[in-house]
């Protein structure tokens, strides 16, 4: 049986929900986001550190979203937009966060994310820095700017290991489902 | 030389370069979806900036948040200044890294900067 996302994103959206969308992913999009969640953590009263850490992970969870999707299955609903994805942001516990995002990669780019999720996992907090600077004063850029710190940065600021899932969706893609705990 | 003054917005920090004061400045929020963009005429002005700079130059960075493409362009900017101290070893070079109170994120960036480099950083905080 295929994966369906419409059931995954009902099943995501339990428990004490801060912001759902399901969607394109565009710059102005990313800019409401991030002004709404900023606005609710203000409101919730949340510790100012814990704040910090969401918005500096939301922005590079979201801008990769927004840098790295590159093309979407022939579908005929809404995940037809330009840059489809999912995210649901949700509070939970008293002392966390989790951020999960889920979009459609291509067999190959699942092999290469699968491969640096494992090695982000594996890696502690020590060699994390090691490599965020390595890669830092590299002095090759990629064309989308981001030079491969996002995922690092997630990791190192988030504290927790990266959990992921790859659905399989039909015979070229997969739903990559990629959970981060801030706490 | 013209200086470089340009307002912050949500997603780019607010900058003021000034040849005659020899004051750098960039605070506040660096997270443009683009940074090379907006980091190119900065990078820019101090190629020209380093046939001239002036005797003392203090460069204040004061970020509440930057991403990760911003962080390639904020090393690129001190490499350049690392270039100018060392083609004009005579003048006076300070980076002032400002971080929150118990913004450890924040400092232990301006570290991970610091260890890079071969210039003088000064680990400043703010408290709130």
């Amino acid at each position: 049986m295929s994966f369906e996302i419409q059931e995954w994103y009902k099943n995501m959206r339990v428990g004490d929900v801060v912001l759902a969308y399901k969607g394109g992913v565009s710059v102005d999009l990313i800019t409401n986001v991030l002004t709404t969640i900023e606005l609710k953590l203000e409101d919730k009263n949340e510790r100012t550190k814990i704040r910090r850490k969401v918005y500096n992970i939301l922005v590079e969870s979201l801008q990769n979203l927004y840098h790295h999707i590159d093309n979407t299955p022939e579908l005929d609903d809404e995940s037809k937009d330009s840059k489809f994805a999912i995210f649901v942001f949700s509070k939970v516990n008293n002392a966390s966060y989790k951020l999960s995002t889920g979009n459609f990669v291509s067999s190959s780019q699942m092999k290469f994310l699968k491969d640096r999720l494992d090695q982000i996992n594996y890696l502690s907090k020590e060699q994390l820095k090691s490599i965020y600077k390595l890669i830092l004063s590299n002095e090759e850029f990629s064309d989308k700017g981001g030079g491969g710190l996002g995922m690092i940065d997630i990791a190192r600021k988030s504290g927790n290991k990266l959990e992921y899932k790859f659905h399989s969706f039909n015979n070229n893609y997969y739903f990559f489902c990629l959970d981060v705990i801030i706490s | 030389m013209e200086s470089i003054n340009i307002e912050g917005t949500p997603k780019t920090p607010t900058v003021n370069f000034n040849a005659g004061s020899g004051l750098i400045e960039i605070k506040g929020r660096s997270i443009p979806e683009n940074s090379i963009e907006f980091y190119k005429p900065l990078v820019d002005w101090l190629d020209s900036y380093k046939s001239k700079p002036n005797s003392s130059t203090e460069v204040k960075i004061q970020l509440e948040y930057f991403n990760t493409s911003s962080s390639k362009c904020i090393l690129d900017v001190f490499k350049k200044l690392e270039s100018i101290k060392k083609e004009n070893p005579g003048i006076g070079l300070m980076i002032y890294w400002y971080y929150e109170e118990d913004d450890e994120d924040m400092l232990e960036a301006g570290e991970d900067y610091q260890s890079i480099l071969n210039i003088p950083f000064e680990m400043i905080e703010l408290e709130e």
